[in-house]
């Protein structure tokens, strides 16, 4: 038996086309964060970036809608996002929530939103 | 032309910029997907995550089946709630622990609706347990189901072993009124927490 090893918690299939980084390199994308392309030219990209970069063309989307949309896992999505955000391809529009963002003015804003649906 | 996706109510409105998110959680077959796709604006999607217990060796499970290996799906849902703000709805069982899918879904949420089945309350603790576990604030709907026993909230508090102040209510995740009312329930309950009371 072989020790468990902490910190190596893993995805398995990701490997292949993240280039063999399972973690995106920085810990910018949370699952609600909105992305959108810059709309710079890219250079050649892999087929995966290139469909992520086309779907991002269209407007803004969440990180889980990225990866619901294309079918590839939420982990990978934040890879091939990272490259595309570092190659200046695409950018954030919403700020990193924090650990617990408990804005008062943003629960009041999500209760009235939700009352109008009534 | 030049996006991947032809319809256009595919994506948020250009003055969006905060989105914030739920979670609706609970056992195997409580109406997650059901309650999710009831409220959503947009087609439910769903992701797969392809998880490993922790300390498998991701290295060298390249071509190496593993036994440990599972499968995670999350459905969610979006609901734009007002010309710069929107909210996303991510269903989700609560088998699975301690996985990085846990980890993404309940960092940065405000809180999470826990469905919950009279037939069988008791498959309802490890979710609540869980959610404890991470800190997260949450109410407790119990779905209507046809052939499901009736009791009154007290003896329902009672067995889902509640807080006094955690707000309990009974909703049908196929009427999006309903399943509205809950999330209401939730966002007050949330909001009170945080010493402001809603108006
Ligand atoms: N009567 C009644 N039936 C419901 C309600 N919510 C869901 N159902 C039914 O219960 C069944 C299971 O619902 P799902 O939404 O698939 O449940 P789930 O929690 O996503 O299930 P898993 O993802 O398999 O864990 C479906 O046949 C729904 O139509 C409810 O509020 N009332
Ligand atoms: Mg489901």
């Amino acid at each position: 038996m072989t020790a468990p090893r902490p910190g190596r918690r893993g995805l398995v299939r990701p490997y292949v086309i993240t280039e063999g980084r399972a973690h995106p390199t920085r810990d910018t994308f949370d699952l609600v964060t909105l992305v959108i392309a810059t709309g710079a030219e890219p250079g050649a990209l892999s087929p995966e970036k290139d469909r992520v970069l086309r779907l991002c063309r269209g407007g803004a989307l969440s990180v889980a809608e990225v990866a619901g949309h294309l079918g590839i896992p939420v982990s990978v999505t934040k890879v091939l996002l990272g490259d595309l955000a570092d190659d200046g391809l695409i950018l954030t529009r919403s700020p990193v929530p924090s650990a617990r963002p408990t804005e008062p003015r943003i629960l009041q804003e999500v209760l009235d939103g939700l009352r109008a649906r009534l | 032309m030049g996006s991947a996706l032809a319809c256009d109510d595919v994506y948020l409105p250009a003055t969006v910029s905060t989105a914030v998110k739920l979670l609706v959680v609970g056992h195997f077959a409580v109406g997650k997907t059901t309650f999710v796709g009831t409220l959503s604006e947009i087609r439910p999607l769903r992701t797969e995550e392809t998880m490993t217990q922790a300390g498998a060796l991701t290295d060298d499970l390249r071509g190496v089946p593993d036994k440990t290996t599972t499968t995670v799906a999350l459905d969610f849902g979006r609901l734009t709630l007002n010309d710069h703000l929107v909210l996303y709805l991510f269903g989700a069982p609560g088998q699975q622990r301690f996985t990085r899918l846990w980890e993404d879904m309940t960092r940065g949420a405000l809180g999470a609706l826990v469905l919950a089945d009279t037939r069988r309350l008791e498959h309802s603790f490890d979710v609540m347990g869980l959610l404890e576990e991470y800190g997260l604030p949450y109410a407790v709907a119990v779905n209507r189901f046809d052939d499901a026993p009736e009791f009154a909230e007290e003896e329902l508090r009672e067995a889902l072993d509640l807080l006094p102040e955690t707000p309990l209510v009974t909703c049908d995740a196929r009427d999006p009124r309903s399943s509205t009312e809950a999330l209401i329930s939730l966002v007050q309950y949330l909001s009170a927490r945080e010493g402001q009371e809603p108006a």
